[in-house]
């Protein structure tokens, strides 16, 4: 902590002390603590850039559309749970920029990666560039979205680059209560009223062409089917989103949406370059 | 549309990493005692607060009344002899 902490204040917080001046417990960690961030010989240093940079990417702009939600749900119970998956999700786009811009080796830091690419440069996959049309597609995108990547995050546990592992670490918790959140809703609403049923059903139905692009695994694929089975939805079998050329979101190929997003998220950070607070 | 306030009210007890039992921290409105659960998760929990969470319905709290203040609280207030400030309390005894 630097000089603004004059009183340690902030350095308590992230400390397991015996301070009673706070009534809950303190003792926040740091996920990264003592993991040297050189990336390691043997890892291929672009090839984990690329991939830092993807995931990444899939959180920056997908907590961009749950911050969206705030003031705008239907519940202040709603609204709280989507601004902490939202920040859950900052959180890791922060620290797989940081990493993808360590193993690039150009100097590039989160912020540079997040404020200063242009669209083609973004590697997110294109299903979290949509806007929720309803509180139904909002659920059933998180829950696609967050299934997929918990059971990715799952496995980058044991990878190689110990920085990446301990990332995952972190995250496959947090991803694990946005999946049960999201749930909770497809499972209540998709065996709901009729009503209910039938916004669910097509908010499944809207969004499956855009799963194609995700290659969703076996424990994801199972993790579905029975969100599925439970709320009483069919899963479709949409033919998947058209690419351009053959290509999609990974290859920096996005849909008229992300334009307007990045626009809305850069802003500010490119009228006010090295700008800080 | 359901409105909301048809949703039951749930009171919130928390108890922390250093807390000894649940303490109450508020209110809040869900469907079901799971979604409470939830909702208490989101909503007083984001600052590292608990280490376990107890939701219960609103209703099922009965509560003393401001009417009946004097009879149920009154006669305690002059037994200061109730109060073990008469002897001294041993350095290893915790949470008194």
């Amino acid at each position: 902590m630097t000089d603004f902490d004059e009183y340690g204040a902030y350095e308590s917080l992230s400390l397991d002390t015996d301070d009673h001046r706070w009534a809950f417990g303190t003792g926040f960690a740091d996920p990264l603590a003592g993991i040297d961030v050189t990336v390691p010989a043997g890892v291929d240093a672009a090839a984990l850039a690329r991939q830092c940079l993807a995931l990444g990417d899939d959180a920056l702009i997908y907590s961009h559309r749950l911050q969206q939600w705030v003031t705008r749900a239907p519940e202040l119970e709603e609204e709280t749970a989507l601004a902490n998956i939202a920040l859950d999700l900052l959180g890791q786009a922060r620290m797989l920029l940081t990493r993808a811009g360590q193993a690039e080796g150009n100097g590039r830091d989160e912020d540079r990666l997040a404020f200063f690419r242009d669209e083609r440069e973004f590697r997110n996959v294109r299903l979290v560039e949509r806007a929720d049309a309803d509180f139904a597609e909002l659920t059933a995108r998180l829950l696609i979205f967050s299934a997929w990547r918990l059971a990715v995050f799952q496995a980058l546990t044991t990878n190689e680059d110990p920085v990446l592992a301990a990332i995952a670490a972190k995250a496959v918790k947090e991803l694990t209560y946005h999946r049960d959140y999201a749930a909770g809703w497809v499972i209540r609403l998709g065996d709901g009223t009729d009503l209910s049923h039938a916004k669910m059903q097509a908010a499944v139905e809207t969004l499956w062409p855009l799963v194609g692009e995700l290659n969703l695994g076996k424990e994801a694929d199972a993790a579905l089917d029975a969100v599925f089975a439970a709320a009483t939805l069919t899963r479709p079998s949409a033919v998947p989103a058209a690419t351009v050329a053959g290509k999609a979101g990974r290859d920096g190929t996005h849909t008229e949406a992300m334009g307007y997003i990045l626009a809305e998220l850069q802003s500010v950070a490119r009228a006010h370059p090295d700008a800080t607070w | 549309m359901t409105d909301r306030r048809d949703w039951p009210l749930f009171e919130v007890f928390l108890r922390g990493k250093r807390g000894l039992n649940h303490v109450h921290v508020g209110s809040l409105h869900a469907a079901d005692p799971e979604m409470a659960l939830r909702h208490a998760r989101d909503l007083y929990c984001r600052r590292n607060e608990a280490v376990s969470i107890w939701v219960v319905p609103a209703t099922a709290i009965t509560a003393s009344s401001p009417d009946e203040k004097d009879p149920f609280f009154a006669p305690s207030g002059d037994k200061i002899y109730r109060h073990p400030t008469f002897y001294p309390i041993p350095d290893d005894v915790p949470h008194m």
